[in-house]
This record gives structure tokens, sequence and C-alpha cells, in this order.
């Protein structure tokens, strides 16, 4: 099963990652710089999942959240928060947000793979 | 040749992307220092660093993970507010900045940091990180990836003739599962993956379809798991649904009987739902299952194009070919423009058209071009403000660093030359640039110096400025000891101007006692070296009790330059077009001799001093019958405008700049050379060389020079 993912993350070099580690499994992989970037790919695709960042400048992860859950489009698309920081509280508020699921950095490409495919059904 | 590695070669981005991060972290740093105190400022360093640790972790780089970590906890305090930001905070932040610069630049050569220096920045900032942040700071260090505990390789379990033990699962969904956007089919399919599963769906809570309320959660499922796992990672399973259902995972009595292939869903099977309380969630180090090796591994052995495709690295010698190509283009241009047109064809012929439109796209190759070799002064800048913090440290004096055209843009080659000189001027003007701080107090002024550096682009020149508001020059000092190391015979008198430039001299040093810092047998002579091989030029202002200021003037190196072609005494020559502001026909009633020999041209009200390039180059005595000839108004840097007088103005047009081997020595007033179009050389002229040679040798014209600068 490949997937269609839009991976949001204002480091190049995670971005990056994302893309070495999807990519040859077949995945399409589509980036964005910030929370407003983000927004701004969404309008033109229907990823089956999407990776974010948490920390990002202008519009941060759960701004980002929010705004994906408040269309209509992508009320139910997986979401998933990729950040370094683990604790109990930001997992708390990702999902409030809607968040579906967080994946901690550094991550394992495989686990990421496992984690995507379990999301997106 | 072999695959490029993906793995490495984003490893290569991450290094210069962690040189973006630090440019971004300085910059947030020096602004928090200037006193900004909006949360985004300090959001940016914070997310730098933060970006730093994230990237560091990814390629096992722990000891640059280690020390961002302590680093980003301090940020984090005052992000947070709980810490309040003072001078002494500031400079930790500055310190901890460049040392981190030093592990990233470290762990990109490969080289080893010894851990040891880092301990003492370590110390103080953990004097900043309250024990709670401490604690969680060690957690968070150990950088074990939770996520999802599944491992790819995990196949079907052997099913053993006694068969492993079986669980049975209940999970009921609450409705705020299906808003996160999680689903239960795959929740069942991931749990089918860890042995022989039988799913029952309860239906019975659904209601009849005129209550059904769409967005409520209805169903439930039990699920008899016959697994070797165990109970931690069936419930690593529900772990991104924690919380937002029921779940239940207990030890069935009996072995599940026989293997049965995975029911349907819609097979119901009601059964009456015990109300269990939600389990407790399962500890993230009890389910990770860290495997460093992993991600390299799989990186090193797929290929992956577009991996790395934000920064493409390319070999200098390679830019330097593709230059010299686009000189050799716009030379061939010129020369088919010409040909083209000595041919007697019609402006509106299909030809000329497209050769107007060839001419277009060579400008705009050649702007690309200059475009990959031009770049901003700010890391250089950014490395100056860590040579001030770093020497006003050890002559104990406070100093600080004002930039200014930090955005300048300046050919690769010639940011990278200048690094030593500057280095070395910002250590001069700190060591001895400045007074001490007693010294200072006494005058005054405040005890903290100031030091400037600046860079701007003039009269097609980079100009870069290194000032500080010091002493002033001590020009009777500076005069005794030339006379005493036999510089300078005893009896002479020099201007002050002469007097400053006397440090220029080789080997001089005002500095009674060696310092430290600046007196290591490197003198301004060597700066000012170093700058006239790059084509420069430095000049020195001072003012007693007021400053010094060093001036750098540089050519923009551009390979190719917008020029004016002249005629001169029977020659013709090539003016850089980005110095002549304007061109204007003389006439016998608009010009005037001041003096013999010195002769202005009235321009709008003001008057202009009037040079030959003619005779400024030898090619004859003197212009002549002025009547007639063009006057080229020179811009200087100093912000005066002299005039240049030549026979006739030909065309304007780019040319290839050729360099002159040092075969012709250097030949004052002349900048290069280089091919027209119709293959005849010329040579290009530095109006500012020329007009300054004229005024230091014509007597009558000096004295004027001076009154205006």
């Amino acid at each position: 099963m490949t997937l269609e993912v839009l991976a949001v993350d204002d480091s190049r070099t995670m971005r990056n990652m994302i893309r070495l580690a999807l990519e040859p499994e077949g995945f399409t992989v589509h980036t964005a710089d910030d929370g407003v970037h983000g927004t701004e790919v969404l309008d033109g695709i229907a990823p089956d999942v999407i990776i974010t960042d948490i920390n990002m400048p202008r519009m941060d992860g759960f701004g980002f959240i929010d705004t994906v859950r408040a269309q209509d489009k992508h009320r139910t698309t997986p979401i998933l928060v990729l950040t370094t920081e683990s604790g109990n509280e930001l997992k708390q508020r990702a999902r409030k947000s809607g968040a579906t699921g967080w994946i901690v950095k550094p991550f394992d490409p495989a686990k990421l793979i496992k984690a995507l495919r379990m999301v997106a059904g | 040749m072999t695959a490029p590695d993906p793995m490495a070669e984003i490893r290569a981005s991450f290094f210069i992307e962690c040189e973006e991060l630090l440019e971004a972290m300085q910059d947030g740093l020096q602004q928090l220092d200037d006193g900004a105190d909006d949360p985004e400022t300090i959001n940016v360093v914070f997310r730098a660093v933060h970006s730093i640790k994230g990237g560091a972790g990814a390629f096992g780089l722990e000891q640059m993970v280690r020390f961002a970590h302590r680093f980003e906890t301090v940020l984090d305090g005052v992000r947070a507010g709980t810490l309040a930001v003072s001078a002494d905070l500031m400079k930790l932040f500055f310190k901890a900045g460049d040392h981190l610069s030093d592990i990233v630049r470290a762990s990109r050569d490969d080289e080893e940091f010894p851990d040891g220096e880092s301990e003492a920045i370590v110390a103080e900032l953990d004097q900043y990180i309250s024990s709670d942040a401490d604690d969680a700071a060690e957690e968070e260090i150990d950088f074990q990836p939770m996520g999802l505990s599944l491992d790819l390789d995990l196949g079907l379990p052997d099913i053993e003739p006694s068969g492993p033990p079986t669980w049975c699962i209940t999970f009921t969904p609450d409705a705020e599962m299906y808003e996160s956007g999680n689903e239960v089919f795959p929740i069942l399919r991931a749990l089918a993956e860890l042995g022989d599963a039988e799913v029952r769906c309860d239906t019975s809570k659904v209601p009849v379809l005129s209550e059904l309320a769409p967005e409520s959660a209805y169903l439930s499922w039990t699920i008899d798991l016959q697994t070797t796992v165990d109970e931690a990672e069936i419930r690593s399973v529900f772990e991104f649904v924690d919380g937002l259902c029921t779940v239940s995972v207990e030890r069935a009595e009996e072995p599940a009987a026989e293997f049965e292939p995975m029911p349907d869903f819609d097979l119901p099977a009601p059964e009456p739902m015990e109300d269990l309380p939600p389990p407790p969630a399962p500890e993230p180090e009890a389910t990770a299952k860290p495997e460093p090796d992993a991600a390299p591994k799989r990186g090193a052995g797929s290929s992956s194009a577009n991996a790395a495709k934000a920064v493409v690295r390319v070999d200098l010698d390679r830019i330097e070919r593709l230059v010299n190509l686009v000189g050799e283009l716009v030379i061939n241009q010129a020369m088919l423009a010409q040909s083209l047109e000595s041919a007697g064809l019609s402006p509106h012929s299909d030809a000329m058209n497209g050769l107007e439109e060839f001419q277009r796209l060579t400008r705009d190759i050649q702007d690309s071009v200059m475009m990959i070799r031009a770049q901003p002064v700010k890391p250089l800048f950014q490395r100056m403000s860590r040579i001030v913090r770093e020497s006003s440290a050890a002559v104990g004096k406070e100093v600080r660093l004002e930039t200014d055209g930090e955005t300048t843009e300046v050919d690769k080659t010639v940011i990278e030359r200048l690094a030593d000189p500057l280095t070395h001027m910002i250590r001069n003007a700190v060591d001895h640039g400045l007074e001490s701080t007693e010294d200072r107090t006494a005058a005054g002024k405040s005890t903290e110096g100031i030091v400037k550096l600046s860079a701007a682009h003039r009269s097609g020149r980079v100009v870069i400025e290194v000032s500080d508001d010091g002493g002033g020059i001590n020009r009777p000092k500076v005069h005794q000891i030339a006379i005493d190391k036999g510089l300078v015979p005893a009896d002479t008198a020099l201007t002050d101007s002469e007097i400053d430039n006397l440090l220029f001299l080789p080997g001089f040093s005002t500095a009674s006692t060696v310092s430290d810092l600046s007196g290591r047998g490197v003198g301004m002579d060597v700066v000012k070296t170093a700058i006239q091989s790059l084509g420069g030029r430095i000049t020195i202002t001072s003012e007693p009790g007021v400053g010094t200021t060093f001036s750098i003037s540089l050519p923009l190196t551009l390979a190719v330059l917008d020029g004016m072609v002249v005629n001169v005494a029977g020659e013709t020559l090539v003016v850089p077009l980005n110095v002549v502001s304007e061109t204007l026909t003389i006439h016998e009633d608009t010009t005037d001799e001041i003096e013999p020999g010195a002769q202005v041209v009235r321009v709008r009200g003001g008057f202009v001093h009037l040079f030959d390039l003619g005779g400024a180059l030898g090619y004859r005595s003197g212009p002549g019958d002025l009547a007639g000839s063009v006057a080229l108004l020179i811009a200087q840097e100093d912000g005066n405008r002299v005039a240049l007088i030549v026979d006739e103005i030909q065309d304007q047009r780019q040319v290839v700049i050729k360099g002159l081997d040092d075969t012709f020595c250097r030949s004052p007033g002349i900048a290069a050379a280089t091919i027209l179009g119709d293959g005849q050389i010329a040579l290009i002229v530095d109006p500012s060389d020329i007009i300054a040679n004229a005024s230091k040798h014509g007597a009558a014209s000096s004295s004027s020079m001076r009154m205006e600068a």
C-alpha cells in the first residue's frame, strides 16, 4: 500500500529524512516549511496522511492541525505529530487539536512507515 | 562513479542547514541583546537550537544533542517566562552559541571535539536550569524513539503445538476517537498482525435509524488474540487512541481453539460489554525499542535522487568555468551584433529582433551566474561578532559590535579572503582603538566602547568600514615611533593623514608591549597587502577623542561589467559605467581655470574638478581645447564628484574583464583589459585610481582636492 503524504516541518533536514524514508517505499511525499505553507499546499492535494512538526515559525503544529480539522475536506485525514518533545502535556494538547498520533524524533523509518500505514487505514 | 549515498547527502545538507540555523540563532541573540523582548525573537533562537538538536539526533551526534539540549532548556526557561534575560545570561547565551557552532563544525569535519570543553559552559547553563526541568531534560535526552513499537520484520508468530497464550481484548471507541482521525479498522488489523485474532463486533448499542446520531460511537469490539507478544506490546497498538476509548486486555483462561480466518467485521457477535475503566497509559520506556542502526542502513541501500534537492553543492571550479564561458558568450554576442549591424540589416529584420532577444537572454544568464557567486556578508560579520566578544574579554574592555548592511552581497572568494584582514582590524579596534574603561570614564564617555562594522555598495564597489568610538590615532606618538624606528626622517613635517598612513608601514606597532591579541607580528601592512591583492584600497580617517575609521573599498570582482567605451587621444578605453553618474558636453563658457592647471566645469551652479584622462594616462600632455570634449562625471567613494575629460563616447556595452597578468606590473589607473566586439583590445580604466594619482601629482589641484575631502 503506497500512500500520499504531506510532511510539514521547518527543518529541511527533517523533510529530507522523511522523503528518504518514504519515497523508496513508493510513497508520494509533499512537503511544506511551516503551518501556513502546509495549509497552502493542502489546498491542492488530498493526502492520505499528514505529518507535522510542532515548533515552527508563522504557524505552529497546533495551529496547523486546528486549521486542517476546520476544513470539511480534511476532517478525518489522519495527522501524525512528529516532534522531539515527548511530554504528556504536549501529546494531550496535540490530541485536543485533533492529532491522530505522534512519533518522536529521531524516528525509525520502519516505524514511521508502520505508523503511517496504520493510521491511514 | 558510485551512486551518491543519500544519507551522506542529507548529512551534508543538514550541516548546511545548521549554518543557516546558527546564523538565525546569532541574529536572534543579537536582537535580544539589543533589547528585543517580543516572544518571537526568543522563539527563533529556541527553534534554531531545537532544530539543530533534532537533526543531530537523527545522525546520532550525541555530543551535539546533549549540548543543544542544555542550551535549549535554558532558552525554554526564557521562553516560558521563568527566566529573565540579564546581561550575564546574554553573555552566556552568546558563549553557548559560539560553543554550539564549534561543536557543529567539529562534527561536520568529523573532528574529535574534547568533551571537557563543554563542561565549563554546561556548568554555567546548569545554574539556570531548575531541578524539575533538569529531570525532564535527562528523561528526554535518552532519545528513545517511541512512536509505535511494532517491528516491520515481525512476522506471524510460529504456532506452537501447545499454542501461545490467548488474550481477550475489548475495545470501545469514544466519539472523540473518530474526531482525531483514528479509525477502528487499522487498529484491528494491527492486532491481527500480532497473532491469530478473532474479532467480534458488538452492534447491540446501535439505535434505530431515527434515533441514530451520526457523530456518536455505538460499536465495540471483542478480540481474542492468540499471540506470543506481551501485554505491553498489545497495548501499544492502542497508544494513539489512549484516553479516547475503553480498552481492556486480559489473559484468557483457556487457549483459543483452532486457527480460523479473520472473520468479517459485520459478523454480529453480541456479547455483554463490561464497563471497564480505561487502562493505565503504557509507559513509553517500556514499549520503546530503539534501533539506532535501522535508519542509516535503510537509507544507504535505497536511492532517492531528490532527497537533498534543496541545496546543491557545486565545486567552485565548475562555477569558475561557467563564469568564464558566460564571459566568452558575451564577447561572442557583441561580435555577432557588430557583424550583423555592419552587414546593413534593417533593425526591424528578424535577425536583428532575434539578436535583441539573444542579448536579453545573455544578460539574464550572466546575472544568474553572478548570483551564484555572490553571498551576503552576514556570516562574515557574525564571525566578527565572536571576535569582538573574545577579544574584549581578553583585554577586559566592555565592547559592543554594531553592524550595518549585512545583506550586502559580495563575491564568495572576496568574503573568504576578507576574513583574516577583518579579524585583525577588529582585534586592533578593540585592543588599540578603544581606550581602557578608566580612560573612557575620564573622557566622559560611556564605559561600553563601540566597534562598528558596515558594508555597502557604493559607486560600483563594496565599501566595508571598521570604526571605533575610541580616542582616535595618537598622532604625535605614531610620528615619534616612526622616527624612532627610522621609518621617516626625524625632521619631516607630515600632515595628519600622512601620519595616519604610517600605520600601514611594515612592522609598525604602537603597542609598547606586544599584547595578547593583535600583536602577533602581523601589522596593518599585512592587512593592506591582503586588501590590495583583492583589488581593493584601504584608507584611514581618525579624529582625536572621537574615533578611527578604516574603510576598505573592494571591486565587486565581477567577470563582466557594463562599460562606457570612449576615445581618448586616439585610444579606445573602457570606463566602468557604474561610476559614471552623468555625461556632459563641455562648452567654452562652462569651464573656468581657478588656478593654473586646475580647471573646473560648472554643473548646475556648482563646480567640479576636471581631469584629463588622456593626460593622466600619459597619452598626451594636456586636453588642449576643451570645447567639444565630453566630461564624464564620476561619483567618488567620499561622495564628491570629479569630471574626467574624454574626446568622444563610442558606445555603452557589456565587456568581459580580462585580468592583466603580473608581467604588466601594476599600471596606475588601469584595472584590467577587455576584448571589444570587433576583436580590438581595450584597457579598462579605474577612474578613482586615476583621480587619486592625478591629485597627488598635480600640485595645483591637490590642494583643492584636500579642501573637498
